[in-house]
This record gives structure tokens, sequence and C-alpha cells, in this order.
């Protein structure tokens, strides 16, 4: 029982990271809610089904492709339809939930509302101290890891890094310094989406994949970037593991669980909110405070 | 008398008739009373029905979203523990349907409160996604209890709300006019009479400044919560009690999104605008889902036509079609017909002459 929850817990604070992290950067960036993140990740998951399931490829290459077409997929949606009302911000939120609802319903038509599953790449199960888990699962582990270290290293060590990082602290200084910003948005957009997509790619074999599989992701997503604090890269990854074993461990351990999923890791946000209202690593500004 | 009744015209024609929206709106209202003389068809009036109720819920986001400054995000909450209260009390208890509305408008208010508490330490995003977590908890709650909710399947044997069709949109239609001009007369900001509209504005503008002026904020924004709750739960009995059921898809996340997608494709800030918004896209999808391949593609439909009209109209179609034909004097703020080149009541000119 303890092992189950610990790999499950990790396979799915893993994937929440991964998308948080993704949510967190285009918010702190871009100051966008894009709530169709988690359809990016969706989509990811449902490109490499086609690729690797309908059209045979295998799939290592299929994954390389999924992840390209979503980082293109991600700035062309930015390009096209968030870039040109930034002013309004409750707009560019509606019009993502637009654009999630497309995907979904694209989605439906072509494929139907059912479940379906990917073969894992790898069958079988390995041993590590005792613990048994799937290939897959190990596997889910330690691309999410990767991916996150990549970011890590990708904002804190190159020339992109800097300049993203410049223009989530300041907008009008980083453009005053020569950074071109909304060059940085979309960037940071089409980053974003690649990082959905790894995490598709990621649980697709683990879970089930269907046209309505971004929702719940999508409440988790908010709760743990919103938890670990707006704009706080590290802040969300925590709020991600925690809200991820919250819910293992109620699925696991509570009678009908699976019911109380997605209750459980929002209740949890909304208790941390009201001990401290700027969430886990949040800022607090003095005009914000009441 | 004959000089009261003709005083009564002129203030209508100046306050009414001499301002297109307002022309508009009268005009739209009366067709919708009318509605049922001139198509007597069943299922357009249950669309119709349907979208009125919609339109109050959609106002009430937008009196506590939009004027207030307060981004709710799970708005369901109060239309579906409305609508859940009503339906337990009428089919546990058999309490009739005049009472189980108001009751659970009531519960909407005390769950208005419960959202506002949050709200009185949280703000912006923050709120937002606080008040989307509510009606997913609730949603968890109501699958684990069953026998008692009715669990996935909903509840179903919910009582009518009256005897025929006919009555049933008139009721909610009465309803809805009423709901819907309270609401606006509370938001007027530049009502003589009721105050609160100014201090809404107040506050969504700069909360501190409305801090620093003497407005009790804290007060004020509790009570736009539990406004907006009792309407929202107004709409969400009402639900109950046509549909005769309440099911657990009222409180999910494309549910919260609903009113928000109606009031930013009318306009934000309005009222009006929310119901404008509700009257367009609601009976369009589902007229449209009357055709067979139209079923399949009516969201498709419903959010390209979103995507394009807030591309090219950010602040939603009222406001643009507003600021298209009507026209603010610069002297007297009294509202033109764009036609004209000096105001209506001080013959100041209305556009630099070129």
């Amino acid at each position: 029982m303890v092992e189950a929850i610990l790999i499950n817990g990790l396979v799915l604070g893993g994937m929440y990271a991964v998308l948080a992290v993704g949510f967190a950067l285009v918010f702190g960036v871009a100051k966008i809610l894009n709530m169709a993140h988690t359809a990016f990740y969706m989509v990811g998951a449902y490109l490499i089904l086609i690729m690797s399931i309908m059209l045979g490829f295998p799939s290592l290459p299929s994954i390389v492709l999924a992840i390209a077409i979503m980082g293109i997929t991600g700035r062309v949606i930015y390009k096209l339809f968030l870039d040109r009302v930034k002013e309004h911000p409750v707009a560019v939120m509606i019009i993502s939930v637009g654009v999630a609802i497309l995907f979904q319903e694209v989605l439906l038509i072509g494929f139907g509302g059912h479940f379906r599953g990917i073969d894992p790449f790898i069958h079988g199960f390995v041993e590590i101290g005792g613990i048994r888990a799937a290939y897959q699962q190990v596997i889910a582990i330690v691309t999410s890891l990767l991916a996150l270290v990549a970011i890590r290293l990708l904002l804190s060590k190159t020339q992109v890094g800097n300049a993203i990082r410049a223009v989530a602290e300041d907008r009008e200084i980083a453009n005053v310094m020569g950074i071109d910003v909304s060059r940085i948005c979309v960037i940071t957009m089409g980053i974003s989406a690649v990082l959905a997509a790894v995490a598709g790619a990621v649980v697709a074999p683990v879970f089930m994949v269907h046209p309505l599989m971004w929702l719940h992701p999508l409440t988790i997503v908010l709760a743990a970037v919103v938890l670990g604090g707006l704009g706080s890269i590290k802040g969300s990854i925590l709020g991600a593991f925690i809200l991820g074993f919250a819910e293992t461990a109620v699925i696991f351990l509570v009678p009908m669980g699976a019911f109380l999923r997605g209750a459980v890791g929002l209740s949890v946000m909304v208790v941390v909110l009201l001990l401290r209202p700027e969430g886990l690593f949040g800022v607090v500004f003095e005009e914000e405070r009441l | 008398m004959g000089s009261y009744l003709y005083r009564l015209y002129r203030g209508f024609q100046g306050e009414i008739l001499a301002v297109p929206g307002r022309v508009i709106a009268l005009i739209f209202v009366t067709l919708l009373f009318l509605l049922p003389h001139i198509i007597p068809h069943p299922l357009v009036l249950k669309i119709f029905s349907l979208a009125a109720l919609f339109a109050i819920f959609a106002a009430s986001w937008d009196f506590l979203s939009g004027f207030t400054g307060q981004l709710n995000l799970g708005h369901a909450l109060f239309f579906g523990v409305s609508a859940y209260s009503a339906a337990l009390l009428n089919v546990h208890l058999g309490v009739p349907p005049w009472a189980t509305i108001p009751i659970g408008a009531i519960a909407g208010v005390i769950a208005g409160l419960l959202v506002g508490i949050p709200a009185l330490r949280l703000r912006g995003f923050y709120l937002a996604l606080v008040t989307l977590a509510f009606p997913i908890i609730l949603i968890g709650v109501i699958f684990v209890f069953p026998d008692i909710t009715g669990g996935e399947l909903g509840l179903f044997g919910v009582d009518r709300l009256s005897g025929s069709r006919v009555l049933d949109y008139y009721i909610i239609l009465l309803v809805a006019t009423a709901s819907i001009l309270v609401m606006w007369k509370l938001t007027d900001g530049r009502s003589k009479i009721v105050r609160t509209g100014v201090i809404l504005h107040a506050i969504r503008e700069d909360e501190i400044t409305a801090r620093a002026s003497g407005i009790n904020t804290v007060r004020y924004k509790l009570m736009v919560f539990s406004i907006s709750g009792f309407f929202a739960g107004v709409a969400g009995g009402l639900y109950a009690h046509y549909i005769r059921i309440a099911g657990p898809s009222i409180l999910e996340l494309f549910f919260s999104f609903q009113p928000i997608i109606w009031t930013i494709f009318g306009g934000i800030v309005t009222i009006y605008g929310a119901v404008a918004g509700v009257f367009i896209l609601y009976p369009l999808v589902e007229l449209v889902r009357l055709h067979p391949v139209g079923e399949i593609y009516r969201i498709v439909l419903m959010v390209l036509i979103l995507i394009v009209v807030l591309l090219f109209m950010p602040q939603g179609i009222t406001r643009w079609v507003r600021d298209h034909i009507e026209e603010i004097c610069p002297r007297c703020k009294l509202i033109n017909i764009r036609t004209r080149r000096y105001c209506r009541a001080c013959r100041a000119p209305l556009r630099a002459e070129k």
C-alpha cells in the first residue's frame, strides 16, 4: 500500500509538476491564465496515440514529433488568438477556455468519447529496494524529473532563460534593456506547450486517453500554482507534488476516494490559502495586503 | 389627469425612446412576452425559458465579477447549491415549488457568504482560483452520498413549476425581468436613489482608495457576494423545477465557465450585456442542435463564434453595438443617438467639427 502510494504519487505529482511549471511560466511572463494549457497536454497524448497506433510509427520518434508539433501549436495559438487581445485579461482567459473546448470537441468528433489506451513503451517490472514498479512508471517519473531539471537549466543558464526571467520580473525595464518582450512571450508559450506535451507523452501509456482528460488536471494545476504562489516555479513544483500525493493517498486509503480525488486536493489549496493568502512561496507586495 | 399622462409620456420619450439601446431592449422584452403567441412551439418555449433563467445566472455573475471585480470562476456553486437544496426539499420532504425556490435562493446567499469570506483575504487570480475549487469539492461530496443526493445520475422526479409550459415560461420570464431590473438598478452608477452602483465601481477601480474614502469594503463585498448568490440561487431553484432534475453536471467546471462565456461575449460590466450574450448564444446553439449535423458541431460553432467575436470586439458585442449607435454628450452626459450632431438637451456639439 505504502509503496503503491509512493510510486503513483510520484508519477502523478511529476506530471502535475511539469504541467504546473508550464502554466506558471506563461502566467509569469505573458500574464495570461492559459486555460488551454492542459488541453495541449491532451492533444499531445492524442498525437502520440495517432502516430504510434494508427500510423504505426515507432514510439520514440512519434513522441519527439508530437512534442515538436505541440511546441509550434502553442506558438501559433498565442500569435493567432491571445496576443491580439492581451489588453483584456478576462477576454484572453475566455478565449483560452474556448480554444480548450475547441480541442475537446474536435477530438470528440474525431475519436468518439471512449477511453483509449496506449501500449507501454517497455513492458515489465523493476524492483528497487523491494518496491515493485512498472518500467513505464519509472520512465514517467524519470522523464518528468528530467524535464524539470531541463527547464531549470534553461531558465538559469541560457540567454533566453535570462530574458524570460527578466520579462517576468519587470516588463517595462526588460523592454528598455532591449529585450523583445512579445518575442519572449511567444517563446515562453512554445516552451510551455512543449512541457505540456512532455507530460502528455509521459502519462499517455500509464493512464487512459479521452477527450475530457484535460478538465481534472486543469483544476489540479491551477490549485498547485496557487498553492505554491503565483509566479513561483519552485512553489508550483512543490504544490504539484503535494496535490499529487494527496490525491493518490485519498484514492488508496479512503473508501470511495476516487470520487473525492479532486475535492481533497482543492480543499488543501483552500485551507493553505486561508492561512497564507500569497501561497507557499508567493511574494507579498505591501499594496496587495488588506 | 391628462397633464399627468402627458408628463409620463414625455418622460418615457426622453428616457427610453430617445436612447437607441433602450429602444432595442424594450422591443426585445416585448417580443419575449409575446413569444408564446407568435411561435407556440413547445421546443422554442423551452429554449427561451432556459435562456431567461440563464440570463439571471449570467447577470448575477456580471454583478459579482464584472462590477466588483471579484473574479469568480466557480459561479456554478450558487446555482448548484440552490438547485440541489430545492430538489432535496421537494423530493424528500415534498415541499412545493413556491417554497423551495426562495429557500434555494437563501441557500445561494449562504453559499455566497461562505465564498465571500475567503474573498476578504484573497484577491485577483488567487480568489478566482479558490472560487473555482468550491463547486468541484461539492461534486465530490455529492458523489459520496448517492442515497441522498442521487449521485452521478442526479436527483430526479422534482415537481413541475406549474401545470403548463406557457405558464412556466411566464413565471420564469417575470422573475427574470424583475431580477435583472433589480441588479441593473443596484449597479447603476448614475442613479440618484441607490448609491451602491457608484460604490461598487469604486471598489473595482481602486479598493484602497475606496477604503480611504470611508467605504466599508468588507461589508459591500459580502453584500455583493450574497446578492449575487441570491440571484444565481433563484435561477438554480427555477432550473431544478423546470427541467425536473438536479444532476452533478450543473456543478462542473464547464457550467461555471458558461456564465462567463455569455457575459464576456455580450459585454462585461453592463448586466444587459450578460442578458444579450445568453439570448444570442444559447438559442443559437440549441436551434443548431435540431439538425443532425448541427448536433455534432454545435459546440465547435459556439466556440468559433465566441473566439471571432472576442478577437474583433474584446469588450463584448453589446458594447461594440452601443458605441456605434450611441454618443454621450460631452457636456451634460446625456445619451444621444449617433445620427445627431448636437445634444438633444443642451445643444452642445457631440463631435468636434472637422
